[in-house]
């Protein structure tokens, strides 16, 4: 039984590692773009996992249902994990967003996505 | 309460707020036009520096303050842990912040004439001032989910300025190796960061570093954590993006991406010092963790250090050499770090010489991010002269320069004679510092430091000899001194190097010492969060 409560944080160890094995070994950039989005899905369903709270209530005191408000108020959720969840995701937009523009601008100059025939030639 | 007073107490949110308000205030101003754009960012930085200053007098009078946003205290009622953010400020919080607002007015001055002829420099101004920001925010703020945002925004910000030559290869290569390592840098702290939540309740560095147990998940979190601001401030292993970023982006965005990878430095020294501060000497292993850290930094500092020096050596392209060097100073500052937690796990029994000797490496070190910072930016700027006057940066095609601009020249030797640590430039003094105290704890590592150092004369001598002096080179015959804001930069930077060579007494007694006891006491950091415990 406590293994099937495992499952999130055994998916979350399994996200981050297929995004770090495509970001190492994927040759194209689209691809390894979408390592880091994997790992960043992983960490967030990580934060997302930890909030849960069996039982709990979602803390907006005005529509609580009644008898939570008076017997048990310490069952309300504090929200923290879901807020830097959110957090995360919006900053995490921004990243991927930068991250296609520049690849849009690296295709132009270079003509391919293929990280072998990108590095320059000094190198 | 008179007004300074209520400056003085509001001075950490505006020292952040004031960069921010002005950063999307330019695209409106600039408007106008440019000179009162330039003017009114450059005054704004000025008043930012104003609060700096406020703060730091404040700070260094009165001990660490802390600024609780949205109420006056840190527990709201019937809470037993810190659920505001607040920033908290040390004597460790204002050194970095004085060199980050330093670095950010003379980068704006440096932009002036350097990036006249660009387009799109609102934009630019804008992003350079979100920069400043989210490295102040990295530096003040005393919770770590807020030092996660700020980092993240430092690492947008970056990128989209190492960008800023779009039309160029390189630097979009730079910018994007520099933003898939970054952001998977601050990934690894997320998750670190949701570790320590989940088990301690808490996001407060304080509170953390009261409760921290050092389990097993501890020590992963601290491998996370220093694994992804070693990244972000560019160690060994992982410092293929720096020289890349830096030489290919423009002379004025490098020399504010120093402080940006300053701050990645600092938040390490956080972790380390703050957050593991009192787990260092913990004594339920065979050995103190805080030795096996400390080889580890070291051991990761010098291969910097080797890296840096040599592949600086072998190139042939003058920013490319810069940027190496940088990587080799990052390397002194790990291993002074290094030395000092050896020296700490070493003196425990009965061997107090040995945390005499952690305890000067360890101002060396903090001592040589504001001399590094200024060093390696001064060659920085001058190498962003050479090229607004030549448009060059190899060496095989410079040469003779000396002839037509002689100010550049006298800085590029100060510069030089700084970075590689010869008196009486400021280098000299963090250096030595960190050469005698190595020596004590082993004398391989200040002979390997001091050796690296020579060598980096050799390379800033050989760049020397073929861009400045020797024969005039035909298609540079017509080549101008660079305009006078460019100059005052530069001459400001180099004024700072001589002042401080001079004078180290003056920083390290008055900055630097409190710097480091700062960093070693971690208990009064956490007592005033977390009160008397």
């Amino acid at each position: 039984m406590t293994m099937i409560f495992n499952i999130p944080f055994i998916a979350v160890v399994a996200m981050i590692f297929i995004g770090l094995y495509a970001v190492l070994f994927k040759r194209n950039l689209v691809k390894m773009v979408i390592g880091i989005s994997i790992i960043e899905s992983g960490v967030n369903l990580f934060l997302i996992t930890l909030g849960y709270r069996e039982g709990g209530v979602v803390p907006i005191f005005t529509s609580a249902p009644s008898e939570v408000v008076k017997n048990a108020p310490g069952s309300m959720v504090l929200p923290v994990p879901q807020a830097l969840t959110l957090t995360s995701i919006v900053i995490g937009v921004a990243v991927l967003a930068l991250m296609l523009s520049l690849i849009m601008h690296i295709y132009e100059h270079y003509g391919t996505l293929d990280v072998r025939k990108i590095r320059g030639p000094e190198e | 309460m008179n007004w300074f007073e209520l400056i003085t107490l509001h001075s950490p949110p505006l020292i952040v707020a004031v960069p921010l308000l002005t950063a999307f205030l330019t695209p409106l101003v600039s408007k106008i036009n440019e000179i009162v754009r330039n003017l009114f960012v450059l005054i704004m930085l000025c008043i930012t520096g104003l609060l700096v200053l406020i703060l730091g007098y404040d700070v260094l009078t009165n001990g660490i303050r802390t600024y609780v946003f949205g109420g006056g205290a840190p527990l709201p009622s019937g809470m037993n842990i810190p659920v505001r953010i607040m920033f908290e400020i040390d004597s460790m919080t204002i050194f970095m912040v004085i060199i980050t607002i330093i670095l950010a007015i003379i980068c704006i001055l440096y932009s002036w004439s350097f990036m006249k002829d660009q387009d799109g420099l609102d934009k630019y101004y804008t992003i350079i001032l979100l920069l400043v920001t989210s490295i102040f925010g990295m530096e003040l703020t005393g919770d770590l989910f807020n030092f996660f945002v700020f980092l993240e925004i430092s690492c947008i910000t970056s990128c989209a300025l190492i960008a800023f030559y779009v039309h160029k290869k390189e630097s979009l290569d730079a910018a994007f190796k520099y933003i898939v390592i970054s952001s998977i840098g601050a990934l690894f702290i997320l998750f670190a960061i949701g570790l320590l939540y989940a088990q301690y309740n808490a996001l407060n560095m304080a509170t953390i570093a009261n409760a921290i147990q050092f389990t097993f998940f501890d020590k992963i979190v601290l491998v996370l954590l220093v694994t992804g601001l070693a990244m972000k401030s560019g160690l060994a292993p992982m410092h293929m993006w720096l020289p890349d970023a830096y030489s290919s982006s423009p002379a004025s965005v490098t020399f504010i991406l120093v402080g940006a990878t300053l701050a990645g430095l600092y938040g390490g020294l956080r972790v380390i010092f703050t957050i593991y501060g009192n787990q260092l000497l913990n004594t339920g292993f065979t050995f103190y963790p805080g030795l096996l850290i400390g080889i580890i930094i070291t051991t990761l500092g010098v291969l910097s250090i080797f890296i840096g020096v040599f592949m600086a050596l072998k190139r042939s392209d003058f920013k490319k050499m810069i940027a190496y060097t940088a990587v080799a100073e990052i390397g002194y500052m790990f291993l002074a770090i290094g030395s000092y937690l050896i020296g700490l796990a070493l003196s425990v029994p009965d061997n107090p010489q040995m945390l005499v000797a952690g305890t000067y490496a360890l101002k060396g070190g903090l001592f040589h991010i504001l001399n590094d910072a200024l060093d390696i930016g001064l060659l920085f700027l001058v190498a962003g002269a050479v090229y607004y006057a030549t448009k060059q940066t190899s060496l095989n095609s410079l040469g003779g320069l000396a002839r037509n601009m002689k100010y550049t020249t006298i800085f590029f030797l100060i510069g030089l004679l700084a970075v590689s640590g010869m008196p009486p430039m400021n280098g000299f003094a963090s250096k030595l510092l960190i050469y005698q105290s190595t020596y004590q704890i082993s004398p391989i590592l200040s002979i390997i430091a001091i050796i690296c150092s020579i060598m980096l004369l050799a390379v800033f001598v050989k760049v020397f000899q073929s861009i400045f002096l020797g024969p005039e080179i035909p298609s540079l015959k017509n080549v101008k001194e660079v305009p006078k804001s460019m100059l005052a930069a530069m001459a400001l930077v180099a004024c700072i190097i001589i002042f401080i060579g001079l004078f180290p007494n003056i920083i390290i007694d008055n900055l630097v010492t409190p710097a480091a006891e700062a960093l070693q006491n971690t208990t009064s950091y956490i007592s005033t969060i977390v009160g008397g415990a």
